[in-house]
């Protein structure tokens, strides 16, 4: 196959690229220029869009043998992940950007591009794993390495796009296996640090970055019956679940600590609350995708578990299409889960569905006797 | 084998001037040292001096070595800069345009950030070509205020030819120092330093068949300015470092080769070129001829394709072995859109979908050949691809 491997400059798509030429393909190695003022060195734990970065980019390919191009994407880039980021957060809810981009940029606009050039695939260095059933379909599923698992931002992938996708680190135990690996082949990304920052914020501060985009328009911070607590700078500087950073004067009576239970950008309201609050039972996302093949018969509930971090642990649910919507109810409570977030759909280790989070249901009943509009954005409605 | 069609980005080290570099390299001495062996490095130096100097039709004592164009850009513009603006502080004005190279950009816009320069941008009209009118008018009114005019002899992106003598003569008028960045242009049409009446002129070794990091700025014996690094005090106290001289033997010697076969490379280039165009022009109709009308460099040509990004252009052509070039690459190796282009009244997406092809000394028929045939399918999958990205 004629494989475009996508080189971020970090040592997994290096040692991906790397297999891929060993597995007998054509590659070419490509970096995606996803900033028209890239930095020149990498900073803190940013890890794809720097100069710097490109340079090992290169120096990989170099190494592995592979013909080298830098594209440009950082129009589209901004268009489809960083505005999308800043609207999200305008409109109260909290994006996933890696989603957006493996969504959008490396699975959309990448492989588009990479097809339309006479490319069979695009090769990365997400950990994770693409199966064959009894069928012939094909599965995403979870990554040998759990820890370093990134099934849950390549759910956005749908059956057509797993035929194009080649993820050669799936099978691996382990990151350190993999950084052995490119200092065996004499990769000097070898002992290069994680990535874990958004990679387009380049001093890591996502509120202050934020308020530089959104501005600052303070508002009030209120307890679930609507009593003023205090003043904070800015809504879309608050997620929910957060219990930091809030700088409430008054202890809360019971004692406990206070957590961030709904942001509502209409009236630029802050709801904080106990964590009990947070609790909930059932999701519900209006736009969502079949990772490959979809399930049988979706209209009745089924038992799956679903996933709403990148890093967070799975829950036992139900799950159904309901009226064309997704509809997740938990088998137990799940804590601080904001609209906008993805929830990802897993069947044992395969990546069945994913759907972004519109609306959320409490599970205490007793918090009800809340103000009506309060009660309505711990309804999700925000 | 590749076809290489890239001779602006750089071009191959002529048999001549490789054998003239390495013999030199071997020869011990240090030109600012006293002794015999210094003295023949020494020596070895100031041929080369004159030689270029001969080359390009100015004083031996107006050749300034250099490590290269970029470095002679700098050294042109803030040196003119802090030293007018020394003589009389109301100098801030610096006057250029857009379609201008990042090593003369750059320096400009560092002044004008750090240094309380103020930079006029010239009008450039959709044929890339500077609006003199203007320039006329301006310095009738703000003459005082001018610390140097800074425009390229001749366009690295679009071959345009900008008309220095009329620049010359209108700057002439109010003394005011003209620095040309010649580095597109030297080796390839007649140029004479003296006759154009310029301050300074930047000129570069690898455009015409010698090696990297060996560049000339030529200032007139008139002109003054100030050094931008400091230290022993060589080449007339404007550019301190030991001198290089088995580089500037090189530099001289190619230029020496290059002016001798100019006429002569200067219509068979044309022709070559020409050819292309119009096999382009046949092959699609999707093709824009840049500049078209303009004043151009024999061995430039540049298109832009709409519906087609560069990025795809230039991966589909190597692919098939063909190198040519787009936009302004940067050092991340990122291909925006041309500022030029942009300069020139196109949109970012006309800017993105260019390529440039440039011939010299070893382009032969047989390379635009190749080129044409493998123009098709690269502009079908571009197309493909779209503006995506």
């Amino acid at each position: 196959m004629k494989v475009l491997a996508a080189m971020s400059g970090g040592v997994d798509s290096a040692v991906a690229a790397a297999r891929a030429v060993e597995a007998g393909h054509e590659v070419v190695g490509v970096h995606l220029a996803l900033s028209r003022m890239p930095g020149t060195l990498r900073t803190g734990s940013r890890g794809c869009c720097t100069i710097e970065d490109s340079m090992d980019a290169q120096r990989a390919a170099n190494v592995i043998g592979i013909p080298y191009y830098v594209w440009d994407f950082s129009e589209r880039f901004k268009l489809e992940v960083v505005d999308d980021f800043i609207n999200e957060y305008q409109a109260g809810r909290t994006p996933n950007p890696c989603m957006r981009c493996n969504e959008r940029i490396k699975f959309a606009a990448l492989l588009e591009k990479g097809l339309a050039l006479g490319f069979d695939a695009v090769c990365t260095g997400h950990y994770a794993s693409i199966l064959t059933d009894d069928e012939g379909n094909l599965e995403l599923h979870r990554s040998m390495a759990l820890a370093k698992d990134q099934s849950y931002v390549l759910g956005v992938l749908t059956a057509d796009q797993l035929k194009h996708s080649m993820f050669p680190l799936g099978h691996t135990a382990s990151k350190d296996l993999i950084r052995a690996e490119a200092a065996e082949r004499g990769l000097s990304v070898a002992a290069k640090p994680d990535s874990y920052d958004i990679c387009f914020i380049p001093e890591g501060d996502t509120q202050d970055w934020l308020a530089d985009r959104l501005g600052n328009t303070t508002g009030e911070i209120v307890d679930m019956q609507g009593n003023v607590l205090g003043e904070h700078k800015g809504a879309h500087g608050f997620t929910v679940g957060q219990r930091k950073g809030l700088q409430l004067g008054k202890p809360a009576v019971d004692g406990k600590p206070r957590y961030v239970l709904a942001v509502d950008v209409n009236t630029n309201k802050v709801v904080v609350g106990p964590q009990q609050a947070l609790a909930v039972v059932e999701l519900v996302g209006n736009k969502f995708t079949w990772c490959g093949k979809a399930y049988d018969n979706p209209e009745e509930f089924f038992a799956a578990h679903v996933q709403v971090r990148a890093h967070g642990e799975q829950v036992a649910c139900q799950v159904a299409i309901v009226d064309g919507k997704m509809v997740i109810r938990c088998d137990e409570p799940i804590y601080g889960v904001a609209p906008g977030q993805t929830a990802v759909i897993y069947l044992g280790t395969r990546v069945l569905a994913q759907t972004t989070i519109d609306h959320t249901v409490s599970a205490v009943d007793s918090f009800s006797t809340a103000s009506a509009s309060i009660s309505s954005s711990l309804d999700g409605a925000v | 084998m590749s076809v290489y069609l890239d001779y602006a980005a750089t071009t191959p080290l002529r048999k001549e001037v490789f054998e003239c570099y390495v013999e030199h390299l071997q020869t011990l001495g240090n030109p600012s040292s006293v002794h015999s062996s210094g003295q023949v490095v020494r020596r070895a130096l100031e041929e080369a001096r004159e030689s270029l100097a001969h080359s390009v039709d100015c004083n031996r004592s107006e050749v300034i070595f250099t490590a290269g164009g970029t470095e002679s850009d700098n050294l042109a513009i803030k040196g003119l800069f802090w030293q007018r603006v020394a003589e009389d502080s109301i100098r801030t004005v610096i006057i250029s345009a857009a379609t201008e190279h990042h090593a003369s950009i750059d320096p400009m816009e560092w002044l004008e950030k750090h240094d309380g320069a103020e930079i006029l941008w010239l009008p450039v009209n959709d044929q890339g070509i500077v609006d003199l009118a203007f320039l006329e008018q301006y310095l009738d009114s703000n003459h005082s205020k001018v610390a140097l005019i800074n425009l390229m002899w001749a366009n690295n992106e679009t071959g345009v030819i900008t008309d220095i003598a009329k620049v010359v003569s209108l700057a002439k008028t109010f003394e005011i120092p003209v620095h040309s960045d010649a580095i597109a242009a030297f080796g390839h049409i007649p140029i004479s330093f003296t006759d154009s009446g310029l301050a300074s002129m930047s000129i570069s070794a690898h455009k015409i068949g010698g090696p990297v990091g060996a560049g000339a700025l030529i200032v007139s014996r008139a002109t003054k300015l100030v050094s931008i690094i400091h230290g022993g005090g060589q080449e007339r106290g404007m550019r301190s470092g030991t001198m290089n001289a088995p580089v500037a033997k090189a530099f001289a010697l190619a230029a020496e080769l290059a002016i001798a076969e100019l006429s002569k490379e200067h219509s068979r280039l044309e022709t070559l070129r020409d050819k292309l165009v119009q096999g382009v022009k046949e092959i699609t109709p999707l093709a824009r001829h840049t500049a078209e009308l303009s004043p151009r460099m024999p061995h430039n040509a540049h298109f832009t394709f709409d519906g087609c990004s560069g990025d795809s252009l230039l991966f589909l052509l190597d692919q098939q072995g063909v190198c040519v070039s787009v936009g302004s690459a940067c050092q991340a190796g990122v291909n925006g859109p041309s500022h030029v282009l942009v300069a020139m009244g196109r949109t970012d997406k006309q800017a993105n979908g260019c390529i440039r092809m440039t011939l010299g000394l070893q382009s032969t028929e047989a390379d635009v050949d190749a080129f044409l045939n493998a123009l098709p399918k690269a502009l079908d999958g571009a197309l493909r691809a779209g503006m995506t990205g």
